[in-house]
């Protein structure tokens, strides 16, 4: 594909979204109100796993204003919340989460009962009342446990995933050296500021189910609820208001967002909920949870020659619509950058008695690179190769690109890795950080008995991944400029971006356009901002659209002007005759009104690979022997996007994401005890990075290896950010307190930091 | 159903008059009785500092405060920051010119609570902001954009 030259690409323009944020006039779901609407309370199970015998709603059904009270048996009628319809997969079917637990309840925060009530405060009261009877089952706290049962002889081991290539036994009985490491990643979440929230509201009149809250996905969400509830897809709409962060847990189809719109139709008032926080620590989808086992085979000179992997992923209580997604993402791409000739990964996916598990920011991604890179750190010691020379002779180099691997499994995705040129990057970072003198610094600074280390982690990135999305781009006889896209915002800057690619494709003028997301009754396709693919696909889609826009524009110009159109040219709006600025002109409004139909066009961007884009992390921390406090002193990124739409934007995501991969690192972890009883509820126990911990993360964006799959060359930017931060934090506390290898396990806290030093 | 409170209270700078329950909190008054929606809730444990307001003068977390406490106070909320509808307040103007938010909805706790910070100390290091917005979660940014944006409005606020 040909490139489109850079002109408003990569500036760092104002948000277009930001005006009403910085006032105060925020639209997210708690704040959206509709007459007569009833509160939704949740009873969760306060049990890990157990057997249901009966529950007494008597005494909650008598508390004034409470209006219904539901159980499973009230919506027997409803299937279990569905995969996504490319996610599906019948032999994970049978552990959906239903709406409202049947017979078994499988952790604590698992939805029992739904009670409705006239304000939220008589629905939580009488929550209180609501009595479950049941009888304890064994409990599976985690994954590498031996597996018990789901169901009535139904394994809580879900499946036996492999991805497997090359002659991996020779590999390893070829190979001068072989390292083996146990390694766990804790669990953890996105934990957005803004709780979930749906409001269910029913016109019977057009009997259209409305859900508002929706966020993420609200066309594939749509597409769930139409299969989920049989009914036509015009009779379903979602809506998105402003959303309050998501990094991929929010806004995936949960048991509230049914409950809402069932609701609503069958008690016939619009029925709302708002997640308290406490719930949403054990009822909103976590993820990161893994135990690998994991060794790999080298020769004399370091090369890799195999990889081999068993890992446990530990699943919660059921499979949400993901299926298994994120353990497929974790093989898929655990060899990563580097040149892996034979590669055997197998995955025990397992049920616990936890919160389910799905999809968070870089899904298998934080995991696989912790792993690949604690390898790398490992050969280094062992060979006594230089940590970045053992890295650097096994990258993948640009003459490799593309670069493919073929699975052997059939129904195993190939890995087509577009462009990228990792060694470049490697060097740019290694002359930008001045690396050579901060080895120095640091070592002087151990020396004289301060506990410093650094740390590195490489990944790859996968963003883009299509099938395809449009646009429809308008201009209105005012010249204001309306951008439609079934994309989808979660405070990322979606608007900004989709606007600043139409005000470059189209000439328009950044500041009258307006763009639409999230709204699925304006139009009927939407990918939404899942897996980084809001900015390659909606993006792509958006360019396309105004590129022919801008053609359409200059054929009529052409005409109203009687100038050859390719001697025009649109900027800020209106047409001029390039390199005559006093020539004659006409705005895009004028050739609105003059238009039958107006001016506007609707275009789509398809593609069947994705776009990969990479970068390298970088970590100096500093140990307190005494505490076991780790302080983050720097935090290098240096990232390829292939081509960048705005920086500002783009720093904020990889800085963003950056300090949640530090939360993941050092604080953060969904903690049970051994009963399955969840320790971490509220931010005094799920620690998040807060400002005076945060480092000012220093970024190093490239721009050297477009991808050729769209015509601007992008890659995606959401999740460069947090991808190798276990890794580098690990590496850097391993060279910080001297002892190689220390590092097996995330989040490293300090408790687990003094057992390091207890035991040395 | 429990006897109702009459609270009469200011915010930013109108009189309001309303009844709470005794259990209600001051955020959800603000929210759901006098429709000032600007300011969170993100936990209701006074963990995340979404809700801050200044209540006589004072930052609180507003979820950790009951409605029947703002009796006779003075309550200044992230409606009432900009000086007039077409103008911001010099931290709403940085935090849009140097990208200090992203989803916004811990944005008015924050700006509520750097104002707090810039009226005591004018010229607050960067350590002191880091420490003064410790109690202010945001998820999204990483925080650098926050700083920037509070050190450039002080700026600009110290010039006059």
């Amino acid at each position: 594909m040909a490139t489109q030259k850079k002109a408003l690409l990569g500036q760092r323009l104002q948000r277009l979204e930001d005006p009403p944020l910085i006032s105060g006039r925020g639209r997210y779901a708690a704040d959206i109100n509709f007459p007569n609407q009833l509160h939704m309370r949740i009873v969760r199970s306060p049990y890990a796993h157990a057997k249901i015998n009966s529950i007494d709603t008597a005494e909650a059904s008598a508390v004034p204003g409470v209006v219904a009270i539901w159980t499973s048996d009230d919506i027997s009628d409803l299937p279990p919340i569905d995969f996504r319809a490319d996610k599906s997969s019948e032999e994970l079917k049978p552990f959906r989460q239903n709406v409202l637990a049947t017979d078994r309840v499988r952790y604590v925060g698992d939805p029992v009962v739904a009670i409705f009530a006239e304000d939220a405060y008589i629905a939580e009261d009488a929550a209180e009342l609501v009595m479950i009877d049941a009888e304890p089952l064994r409990v599976i706290s985690s994954a590498d446990e031996v597996p018990g049962e789901f169901d009535d002889g139904l394994s809580s081991e879900a499946g036996l995933l492999t991805h497997t290539y090359g002659d991996v036994d020779a590999a390893f009985a070829a190979a001068h050296t072989v390292i083996e490491l146990d390694l766990r990643t804790g669990r953890h979440s996105g934990v957005p500021m803004e709780t979930r929230g749906a409001i269910g509201v029913y016109d019977s009149e057009n009997d259209i189910l409305k859900l508002y809250g929706a966020a993420k996905v609200p066309h594939r969400n749509r597409d769930t609820l139409v299969r989920m509830l049989e009914r036509d897809e015009d009779k379903i709409e979602l809506h998105e208001g402003h959303t309050g962060g998501g990094f991929g847990i929010r806004g995936e189809l949960y048991p509230e967002d049914v409950l809402v719109l069932v609701a609503s139709m069958r008690l016939g008032r619009t029925v709302k909920w708002i997640e308290d926080r406490q719930e949403h620590m054990m009822a909103a989808n976590q993820g990161r949870n893994q135990r690998h086992m994991v060794k790999i085979a080298v020769d004399s000179d370091g090369m890799i020659l195999g990889m081999e992997d068993e890992f446990f992923h530990d699943q919660g209580g059921y499979i949400r619509t993901h299926g298994a997604n994120v353990p497929n993402r974790t093989m898929c791409m655990l060899t990563g950058a580097y040149k892996v000739p034979a590669y055997r990964a197998l995955c025990h996916l397992r049920l616990t008695n936890k919160t389910p598990a799905a999809t968070y920011r870089a899904p298998g991604r934080f995991e696989s690179t912790f792993v690949r890179e604690r390898l790398m750190d490992a050969l280094s010691v062992k060979l006594g190769i230089d940590r970045i020379d053992i890295r650097r002779r096994n990258l993948i180099t640009a003459n490799d690109m593309p670069f493919s691997i073929k699975f052997d499994e059939a129904g195993v995705e190939d890995l087509e890795i577009d462009t990228g040129d990792y060694p470049a990057l490697l060097e740019k970072a290694l002359e930008w950080l001045k690396w050579d003198e901060l080895e120095s610094d640091l070592e002087k600074r151990r020396a004289n008995g301060e506990m410093v280390g650094s740390g590195i982690g490489i990944f790859v990135e996968e963003s883009g991944k299509g099938p395809s999305d449009g646009a429809r781009i308008s201009v209105d006889e005012n010249g204001d400029v309306e951008v439609l896209t079934g994309g989808a915002s979660l405070g990322q800057g979606f608007e900004t971006t989709m606007g600043q690619i139409c005000a470059h494709a189209l000439g328009a003028d950044y500041n009258r356009i307006t763009v639409i997301h999230g709204q699925t009754n304006l139009i009927p396709y939407g990918i939404g901002a899942h897996a980084a693919r809001a900015t390659v696909m909606t993006g792509s889609a958006v360019n396309v659209t105004a590129l022919t826009l801008r053609k359409k524009a200059l054929e009529l110009a052409s005409e109203m002007l009687q100038m050859p159109a390719d001697k025009l040219e649109i900027v800020d709006g209106t047409v001029v005759v390039a390199d005559n600025p006093a020539g004659p002109s006409i705005s895009l409004a004028e050739i609105s009104r003059r238009t039958e139909g107006g001016l506007n066009a609707e275009d789509f961007h398809k593609t069947s690979e994705s776009a990969f884009p990479y970068g390298i992390h970088f970590a100096v921390v500093k140990v307190d022997p005494e505490t076991g406090r780790i302080d983050v002193e720097r935090f290098m990124v240096a990232y390829d996007v292939g081509c960048m739409v705005n920086e500002m934007l783009l720093e904020g995501q990889l800085v963003g994401g950056c300090v949640q991969g530090i939360g993941g690192a050092l604080y953060e972890e969904f903690v049970y005890s051994e009963e399955g009883e969840p320790m971490a509820v509220t931010f005094a126990d799920y620690l998040m990075p807060t400002l005076d911990r945060a480092p000012t993360v220093e970024c190093l964006i490239t721009e050297d290896a477009p991808s050729p799959h769209n015509l601007l060359g992008l890659k995606g930017g959401g999740e460069g950010g947090i991808n190798g931060v276990g890794a580098a934090i690990a590496g850097a506390i391993d060279q910080a307190i001297g002892i190689p290898g220390a590092i097996t396990q995330l989040p490293v806290t300090p408790q687990r930091l003094k057992e390091i030093f207890n035991k040395s | 159903m429990a006897k109702r409170s009459h609270v009469t209270t200011t915010v930013n700078g109108d009189e309001y008059e309303f009844l709470c329950d005794a259990d209600q909190t001051l955020v959800n008054v603000l929210r759901d009785e006098l429709e000032l929606t600007g300011t969170k809730e993100g936990c209701s444990t006074g963990d995340c500092g979404a809700c801050s307001i200044m209540l006589d003068g004072d930052l609180v977390c507003s979820c950790l405060v009951l409605g029947v406490e703002a009796d006779g106070k003075d309550i200044q909320t992230i409606e009432g920051m900009a000086p007039s509808a077409d103008e911001l307040h010099p931290l709403q103007r940085n935090f849009l010119e140097i990208n200090g938010l992203q989803c916004g909805i811990c944005t008015p706790g924050i700006l509520i609570a750097a104002r707090a910070l810039l009226e005591r100390n004018p010229d607050p290091t960067e350590t002191e902001i880091r420490f003064w917005l410790a109690g202010n979660l945001c998820r999204c940014t990483g925080y650098d954009k926050i700083i920037r944006s509070v050190q450039a409005a002080a700026e600009e606020m110290r010039k006059g």
